[in-house]
């Protein structure tokens, strides 16, 4: 920078500065500031020649009122002025001004892009950084379209001085994060990636921050600076700290761009090549090293840079996952930091931690800290940290530990931030869930947790425990005591009262027996806790009191008095009401056989994801999803049972449609009755007739186990899949994107990922009309087998679609083990008051599955010939439908997942592919051999995979695709 | 009821801080620093609510008064109580300013204390205020003075003592007015009211009953039908007022109020005005009238838009009252677009100069007679902006002093009754002026 002249002082700024400083009223600023302006104007009239000096003097004046906070509506031209000055002062000035107050679409730019353009192609450094820094400070579209295409030759020219670089590095940066379709690299990168091994170490950090930019964006284009950045880290880690000179900081070698590379190369995959994978190992290794080493400098700077690096580093041994060795070495070193000093590491060693804790490798290292980290949750005094804490715990939770981990978060509980309590409770009941193998265990954390934290303890988790109690015969009896016992206690929270009611009306039979607890104690029991609680909870109450009277007939008159009382059957509120009168008569009318079919035990719940798991995601967001996917490893030992808060959720937003689990409330069991007993039956109907409309509602309480039949229509029912359905399925063997299904009203798009033996499926359904699409509602469902083959989850979606709108649901696939059928997708929505109800196959076929393998020829043959049984191999010769062409037939056989290997077969002319279907309960390996015959145009398909099912199948539907 | 009372400075400092109720927290002077003084935006309304409690402030130059109150009090009543407590405050040691008021601390919260009980005002007459609250330290007083103070301060007429006696019995009847206009440039009037107010100093011995007379459309018009002869004898002791307009008779009081000392019930029944002056200085009462306004000038602006750079603008005043009436301190201002580079300004008469700190022509005449007309020229250079906001065009407002009242208000009497001295309404010694300023005078262009 060249010295500042004396001249340059600008004494009437100073003094105007000064002034307004002095004022004493906002009134004499104001009066200050115009008498100013217009002085200026006066001297920007135009009518005399302005210099310099006293033109950048004007200007700033202007810029220091702007940033006071007035309006500035002139001055922009004598700012473009300045910019074409010669002195550094002048032309600094004026670039400020112009980043300052220059709006994008002001009519100056091509003035200001025309001056840029000079100074960029002046040879004077200084000149050139200023516009570098105008243009980044301004980062406009049209700056970008100017200037896009110059600055990464300046950037990567040699002669470049390296001040310069690392401006026009950072500018590259800001242009392409502003507009990134502007600013296309293609030559440039390779030389762009070269600048890794630039001398000047601050190109080095600026180049950096773009490379990182650029790659996460198009990490193909860049995979090259893989190596480089590895080299370039380990000669800095292994440099002596005096080495960098400027760039050391407190005794830590280059710092910032130490972290800066360790994240670029979080961008990617484990390098491949052994040399280079081995020096980055040697780098972790010396950075793991040099954490342990007594520190050089008691600064906090030191420690701070140190820290820096050794997170980072840890990150990336995190992202790599496949280096056992330095993973518990990571996991070490985190401990250690456990119990520092310093808050905030302690924070950061609990979050790295977390993460830690998912992978394989250093699971059982993680949990070596448990005592530790229960520690940290009694006795941190930062709430963030305790939060920290508990995640940690959860995510190192495993059988082993279980039982210790729930008691402290149990007892933590209590003296918890009421911040995190909720989120607390929900992590207890899928830890206690999760990793019971007693259930009875698994009662007692469940009434402990409502015991504790009632308020906080949401619908899902009560729901959950009476899933599961009713679906282990085992554990009701326990259940019903447990219950009965913990509901003595004169105050208890509400959900518990529900969880009671609930598990009394169905179980209460099982302890019965015993005197302490007969039927009508029971009863009282129950019925003492009635008018403490709120609506819904009364109405499952009564609910549980009609149940108690199918169980035990003896209570029948003291419940009628109960129910016949001016308090429930004249109930201001219309449930209660409703139920009160409706079970009265249903008590004193149906015969006790009758009774007994209706107040059945509920049945088994089907098995679906946790609620609470879902719910625990929702609130945690994306970042749950390493719990998910560990979770989907356990789900095996889980005896959970069926969703019903989904059910409800489902029932609740379409009440009118019949989702699956209409059955499961004994919807329809009045169907059986009124055949077998046709008086009682119709007798029933009635009943039931007059309680229609509130029966619906009743089911969309959470508590309805009585059963109610809602008016099915014929129509509403889910359509037989279009005749197209199945082509429309082949269409989409080779590929995963495309048109799904088109008509005059309604467009479905698809796009769909799959990784190993999940898949994620985007369905896009756009409406094509002008006129909104109301009640729109679909369902995905497993017919048959494929129910226990595939696992489908959707999100639901918005039952309003507008007008030329377009909705999105995602479909989550989980593979469970290889299946034939494919899932079908149900579209009912009404457009202008007609139905319409669309079926699909949903376009989900084995071979989406597979996973590429590359193997050689001789490999191939050996693999071949192992798999040479009759039933494993597939064989079809058929006609070709399309024509021959080999690159048409070489995308297909990719497009279905599999490698297709070159120079295997000795005949060129045929092709050969490998691959792996990845399913969760096994790996099936498949290898495939397609032999054309030009002349006959006809195809012989081979196929042979260690499982006879998937041969047959992967055969015809790719015989489907020649 | 008030709750409390504080003063700041331009920063937001407090220099008084009384509170009367326990209601107030300490917070409250915060609350009002923050959200007032030191707003984001310019806080426009004199009643602020922040948190349930009402701050009722009044600006005097850089300082801030506040009364604060969590009550449901009488707006009009906090106010009235502001000034006033202005009033006394000037009175006893002149402008009201950050010096001043930090040199007189002891004396503020001593008036303070005595003007407002528990939140209640109290008598704020600075005349009786002055007689037992002094500057100059305790003043040893006899016996029979401190009996005469308690029986005056708790006395049926607060504002007057007894045995005040005068060689020469004078008194003099200040009528002020102010008069607002609203004139659109083609010289329609928008809106145009007077406000005026009747200040009278009186050296008067003894407890003399006063009689005050002025032309009062409804005592007009009663008088009117109910005889001449009081008429007549009205007439004759007409102390004479020199209106500017000339042959009105009497005038419409919109509103009036009255000092303390005006027998309310009188008025009531008889629209009359009688009272016993308090000693010395005070304002008899205040009024406004909205109809039949003399207007003293008439401004007529011709602005001309030369292209985007120049702009010319002519200004005629005329004066608009008798031609032996001078009017003082003429000051027309004329505002200027703000992106203006330079100003050239011809004048006939008096003086005018561009204010750039104001964005306005400031031409400042001293004197000037009725029925005469004067004009302005100027032609304004502009800066091209690339704003494409056009200029709002503020109206031109005026400033200046007639020595009539503008509401055509004129004293008819006052008679002075003192049964017991010896001296008659002919022996007092009156002096009557009139003198009508500007409000807010402004016309469109």
């Amino acid at each position: 920078m060249p010295a500042v002249s004396k001249g340059d002082g600008m004494r009437g700024l100073a003094v105007f500065i000064s002034d307004i400083r002095n004022c004493k009223s906002k009134e004499a600023e104001i009066k200050r500031i115009n008498k100013e302006l217009a002085n200026i104007r006066s001297k920007f009239k135009g009518d005399k020649a302005l210099d310099g000096y006293s033109k950048k003097k004007y200007v700033c004046k202007l810029l220091f009122i702007f940033l006071l906070g007035h309006d500035i509506d002139f001055g922009h031209m004598e700012a473009v002025n300045l910019l074409s000055s010669n002195k550094y002062t002048e032309k600094q000035i004026g670039y400020l001004f112009i980043s300052v107050l220059v709006n994008s679409n002001s009519e100056l730019i091509r003035l200001i892009n025309n001056a840029i353009k000079n100074d960029l192609s002046s040879r004077n450094p200084t000149f050139m950084c200023l516009a570098l820094h105008c243009i980044a400070n301004v980062g406009s579209r049209e700056m970008a379209e100017a200037f896009a295409g110059e600055i990464p030759r300046i950037l990567v020219a040699g002669d470049t001085m390296d001040s310069v670089k690392q401006s026009a590095a950072l500018c590259l940066l800001r242009l392409y994060k502003a507009s990134p379709d502007l600013v296309l690299m293609g030559e440039w990168t390779s030389r762009v990636v070269h600048l890794l091994n630039d001398q000047h170490m601050g190109v080095v950090t600026a180049a950096i921050s773009l490379i990182t930019c650029l790659s996460s964006k198009n990490p193909d284009e860049f995979k090259t600076c893989v190596s480089l950045a590895v080299s370039r880290l380990s000669r800095i880690v292994s440099s002596a700290s005096t080495d960098l000179q400027d760039y050391t900081y407190y005794f830590v070698p280059a710092p910032w761009l130490s972290c800066k590379l360790l994240r670029l190369l979080q961008c990617y995959p484990p390098p491949e090549d052994g040399a280079v994978k081995g020096r980055l190992v040697e780098c972790l290794e010396t950075i793991l090293n040099k954490a342990q080493e007594p520190p050089k400098s008691k600064k906090v700077q030191h420690s701070n840079a140190k820290n820096a690096i050794l997170f980072e580093a840890i990150s990336l041994i995190i992202h790599y996952d496949s280096e056992p060795n330095l993973l518990v070495r990571a996991c070490n070193q985190l401990g250690q930091f456990l119990q520092h000093r310093e808050t905030n590491l302690r924070y950061l060693a609990l979050e790295s931690m977390c993460t830690l804790a998912s992978s394989e490798f250093s699971h059982e290292a993680v949990k070596t800290h448990i005592e530790t980290v229960i520690n940290a949750l009694k006795t941190e005094r930062d709430v963030s940290v305790r939060q920290r804490a508990a995640d940690l715990l959860y995510a190192m939770c495993d059988r082993s530990n279980a039982k210790q981990i729930v008691a402290e978060m149990l007892s933590y509980l209590e003296t918890a931030d009421y911040s995190i309590r909720e989120e607390m409770v929900l992590k207890v009941a899928i830890l206690a869930e999760k990793y019971a193998v007693d259930y009875s265990w698994y009662v007692d954390t469940i009434l402990n947790l409502i015991r504790i934290a009632g308020d906080y303890v949401s619908e899902e988790v009560w729901y959950r425990v009476i899933q599961i109690v009713i679906n282990r015969d085992d554990v009701q009896g326990y259940a019903a005591k447990t219950v009965f016992e913990a509901l003595q206690a004169p105050a208890c929270h509400e959900n518990m009262v529900k969880v009671g009611g609930y598990i009394l009306g169905e179980f209460g039979n099982l302890i019965a027996g015993d005197p302490r607890s007969s039927p009508l104690v029971q009863f009282n029991l129950l019925h003492s806790k009635f008018h403490l609680c709120s609506v819904p909870t009364r109405a499952l109450l009564l609910s549980a009191y009609i149940k108690f009277i199918n169980l035990f007939p003896e209570t029948k008159a003291t419940i009628q008095e109960v129910l016949r009382s001016d308090s429930q059957i004249r109930n201001s509120d219309v449930e209660l009401q409703q139920r009160a009168v409706e079970y009265l008569k249903l008590s004193s009318i149906a015969s006790t056989d009758v009774l007994a079919t209706v107040l059945e035990e509920m049945p088994p719940f089907p098995e679906r994801e946790s609620s609470i798991l879902a719910k625990l995601k929702k609130k945690k967001g994306p970042g749950a999803v390493t719990v998910e996917l560990e979770d989907g490893k356990e789900r095996g030992e889980l005896n959970g049972g069926g969703d019903r808060g989904g059910d409800a959720a489902i029932a609740a937003s379409n009440a009118s449609t019949p989702s699956p689990s209409a059955d499961l409330l004994g919807l329809r069991s009045t169907a059986p009755v009124s055949g077998t007993t046709p008086s009682a039956g119709s007798l029933l109907v009635d009943v039931f007739s007059e309680a229609g409309p509130s029966a619906t509602s009743a089911g969309v309480n959470d508590d309805g186990f009585l059963s109610s039949a809602p008016p099915t229509v014929a129509s509403e029912d889910p359509a037989p899949p279009l005749p197209e359905s199945d082509e429309l399925l082949n269409k989409f063997v080779c590929k995963n994107n495309g048109v799904l299904f088109e008509n005059q009203l309604l467009q479905i798009g698809i796009k769909s990922e799959y990784r190993q033996n999940l898949g994620r499926m985007y369905l896009f359904y756009g409406n094509k009309t002008s006129v909104q699409f109301v009640s729109f509602n679909t369902t995905v469902s497993c017919p048959g087998e494929l129910q226990s083959q595939l696992n489908v989850q959707t999100k639901t979606v918005e039952p309003l679609v507008e007008g030329g709108a377009q909705v999105q649901q995602v479909i989550n696939i989980e593979c469970l083990t290889d299946f034939i059928d494919a899932p079908l997708l149900n579209i009912k929505f009404r457009y202008g008051g007609a139905l319409q109800n669309i079926s699909l196959k949903l376009p989900v076929t084995i071979n989406k599955f597979f996973q590429p393998t590359e193997m050689a020829a001789a490999d191939f043959f050996q693999r071949w010939k192992q798999l040479s049984q009759p039933q494993q191999e597939a064989q079809k010769i058929f006609k070709a439908s399309h024509g021959m062409d080999t690159e048409v037939l070489k995308a297909k056989l990719l497009g279905l997942g599999t490698a297709l290997l070159e120079n295997v077969d000795p005949n060129p002319e045929n092709y050969v592919c490998a691959g792996v279907i990845q399913t969760k309960a096994q790996q099936v390996g498949c290898l495939l051999r397609l032999e054309p015959n030009a002349q006959a145009q006809m195809y012989r398909l081979t196929l042979r995979s260690s499982k006879d099912t998937v041969s047959q199948r992967v055969c015809d539907l790719l015989a489907e695709q020649f | 009821m008030i709750g409390g009372l504080f003063i700041y400075n331009h920063k937001g400092e407090v220099l008084i801080s009384r509170v009367y109720r326990d209601d107030i927290g300490r917070n409250a002077v915060d609350a009002f620093r923050v959200n007032v003084i030191h707003a984001r935006q310019q806080v426009r309304s004199p009643v602020t609510n922040i948190a349930r409690t009402s701050f009722f402030h009044v600006k005097r130059s850089n300082i801030w008064l506040a009364a604060v109150t969590k009550q449901n009090v009488n707006a009009a009543m906090v106010f009235e109580f502001l000034y006033k407590m202005c009033d006394v405050m000037t009175a006893y040691f002149g402008k009201i300013s950050e010096e001043n008021i930090k040199n007189n601390f002891v004396l503020i919260y001593e008036l303070l204390d005595e003007i407002l009980d528990f939140g209640y005002p109290q008598n704020s007459e600075t005349g009786a205020l002055k007689t037992f609250i002094t500057q100059t330290g305790i003043k040893s007083q006899s016996k029979e003075e401190q009996s005469q103070i308690t029986s005056q301060v708790t006395g049926q007429i607060g504002w007057r003592r007894e045995g005040i006696k005068y060689r020469r019995n004078e008194l003099f009847l200040d009528v002020l007015e102010s008069v607002n206009l609203l004139m659109s440039p083609q010289g329609q009037v928008l809106s145009a009211h007077v406000s005026g107010r009747v200040v009278m100093k009186s050296y008067l011995s003894g407890m003399p009953e006063c009689k005050f007379g002025m032309n009062d459309k409804i005592v007009i018009d009663k008088q009117g039908k109910g005889g001449a002869s009081e008429e007549a004898a009205a007439g004759k002791s007409d102390l004479g007022g020199s209106g500017g307009g000339g042959g009105k008779q009497s005038i419409a009081i919109d509103d009036c109020t009255f000092h303390q000392c005006v027998r309310l019930s009188k008025f009531d029944a008889e629209r009359s005005i009688s009272f016993i002056p308090p000693d010395g200085e005070c304002e008899l009462m205040r009024y406004r009238t909205t109809k039949d306004i003399i207007l003293p000038f008439r401004v007529i602006p011709l602005v001309r838009e030369v292209g985007r750079t120049k702009l010319e603008v002519k200004v005629v005043i005329k004066s608009n009252f008798k031609p032996s009436l001078l009017a003082q301190k003429i000051e027309v201002r004329i505002p200027t677009p703000l992106n203006t580079s330079g100003v050239q300004v011809i004048c006939m008469k008096g003086k005018a100069k561009y204010k750039a700190s104001e964005n306005a022509i400031v031409w400042k005449i001293k004197r000037m007679a009725g029925m005469k007309e004067s004009q302005i020229s100027a032609e304004i250079e502009l800066l091209p902006t690339n704003d494409k906001k056009k200029w709002a065009r503020p109206p031109i407002s005026m400033n200046f002093e007639v020595p009539f009242a503008p509401s055509g208000l004129k004293v008819r009497y006052l008679k002075v009754f003192e049964p017991k001295l010896n001296y008659s309404d002919h022996d007092v010694i009156k002096w009557v002026r009139y003198i009508g300023r500007s409000g807010i005078y402004e016309t469109r262009c």
